[in-house]
């Protein structure tokens, strides 16, 4: 029996697409062809598909947020997190497969922002798939060029003392952001403050939350 | 005569464009379906990533405005899973039209 | 498995060059950064050349740089903040030496 994801819950709260009862289009008809006939050559199978959409699913920019909150509380986790990126995520028990990850650190006078301006490159292994509008026009071509404009439409507005780090994932190596941890948050708990990261927060794109 | 300087569609970076709208949503089935063979048939060494790339970017000019980001996707897996000898394209045909005849909607023509 | 993650960056940042060349294809150096100077933030790889990968070939392996570029660089009076910067990942191939 199919394992049947319509019925899943929208963990954002944001609507999924409704798919199931309107017009079939071409590529879904394609992408149905391709997954049977993947099933019927053996290449593949149901369950291993629908396993590999469970683990996708699972993944949540609340993962980034548990490592962005142990950057913070714990000082040597901090510097392996910016020394390999990709090994201290594995050390947390993520299962980010062969994501190859940098961790990019915002302070007091230094902001980075991620984009790919070529595709759509994601720490998605990490923080699920991306957002729509990190894979549109709009941002994928004026983020490079004029990063603070883009900010200030995500109520981002930073002052001139900061340096802004803009970095486009051009080619094998995804980013997260680790935001500055906000002020009054002396003495939380890893498990409190990663309440506060949120996912624009590790894109570059939002701050973290102040309590 | 042509003024094409060899800057293809898809190499944004530093392009005039209105402001990011923060359009989001949440996956549709058959979208994670997309997604799902694009990792799997990668993980397996039928084509890599690179190649999904190559196939979209090949897709043309138009392509970003008139299909949507898994449109791009299954057209992407299937050009490179024909290029791999996966399935031939007689073989996809037959098994498209096969399953447009099931229904109208997705929900049907996927049984589920 | 080695990770092919960052060395430390060199004493003094070795300025490179981006190749201006335009073939077509499948290519991960953005046009924007086309014959710019920056300097090299870090050394990684090696990986599989993508312009080999992307049409079904073996990949010969490649040193790949994380290229630093002053925002005045790419930009010039364009740019927002001078001092602002943008990082890329860049393949040996493309760079040349300052």
């Amino acid at each position: 029996m199919p394992h049947d994801h319509s019925d899943h819950l929208s963990p954002s709260g944001h609507p999924y697409r409704a798919d199931n009862d309107e017009p079939l289009s071409y590529w879904q008809t394609m992408e149905i062809a391709v997954r049977e006939l993947l099933i019927e050559k053996g290449v593949s199978t149901a369950a291993e598909i629908n396993a590999q959409i469970d683990a996708m699913d699972a993944r949540s920019p609340a993962d980034g947020a548990q490592v962005v909150a142990r950057a913070w509380t714990d000082p040597a986790f901090r510097e392996r997190l910016l020394a390999n990126g990709s090994d201290a995520c594995r050390e947390m028990d993520f299962d980010i497969g062969a994501l190859q990850l940098i961790a990019v650190e915002n302070t007091r006078d230094t902001h980075n922002v991620i984009v790919c301006t070529l595709c759509s490159c994601y720490p998605r292994n990490l923080l699920g798939l991306a957002p729509d509008w990190y894979k549109s026009r709009e941002y994928r071509s004026r983020t490079v060029k004029e990063p603070r404009k883009v900010l200030s439409e995500f109520g981002v507005t930073l002052p001139d003392t900061v340096q802004i780090r803009v970095h486009d994932s051009t080619a094998d190596m995804r980013y997260v952001v680790i935001p500055a941890r906000p002020d009054g948050t002396d003495g939380w708990s890893a498990e409190a403050l990663a309440k506060l990261v949120t996912r624009d927060s590790m894109i570059g794109t939002g701050l973290a939350k102040t309590p | 005569m042509t003024d094409f300087d060899g800057k293809r569609w898809h190499d944004m970076g530093g392009a005039d464009a209105g402001p990011v709208v923060p359009a989001e949503h949440d996956f549709a089935l058959w979208e994670k379906r997309v997604d799902a063979l694009m990792v799997l048939c990668s993980t397996k060494g039928l084509f890599t990533v690179d190649g999904l790339r190559r196939a979209i970017e090949d897709m043309g000019p138009d392509v970003f405005e008139n299909t949507t980001y898994y449109d791009r996707w299954i057209a992407a897996v299937n050009q490179n899973l024909i290029e791999a000898g996966t399935y031939t394209l007689g073989e996809l045909g037959a098994k498209m039209d096969e399953v447009a005849a099931r229904g109208d909607t997705y929900g049907q023509a996927a049984r589920g | 498995m080695a990770t092919p993650m960052g060395k430390p960056p060199v004493a003094k940042p070795q300025r490179v060059r981006v190749k201006t060349m335009m073939p077509p294809g499948h290519i991960r150096t953005p046009a924007y950064l086309r014959g710019k100077t920056g300097w090299i933030e870090r050394q990684l790889g090696p990986f599989g050349n993508p312009e080999q990968l992307a049409y079904g070939l073996p990949g010969e392996e490649l040193t790949l740089y994380r290229v630093r570029f002053s925002m005045a660089e790419i930009w010039g009076d364009q740019a927002e903040r001078p001092e602002d910067t943008l990082d890329a990942e860049i393949y040996e191939h493309w760079l040349e030496p300052v």
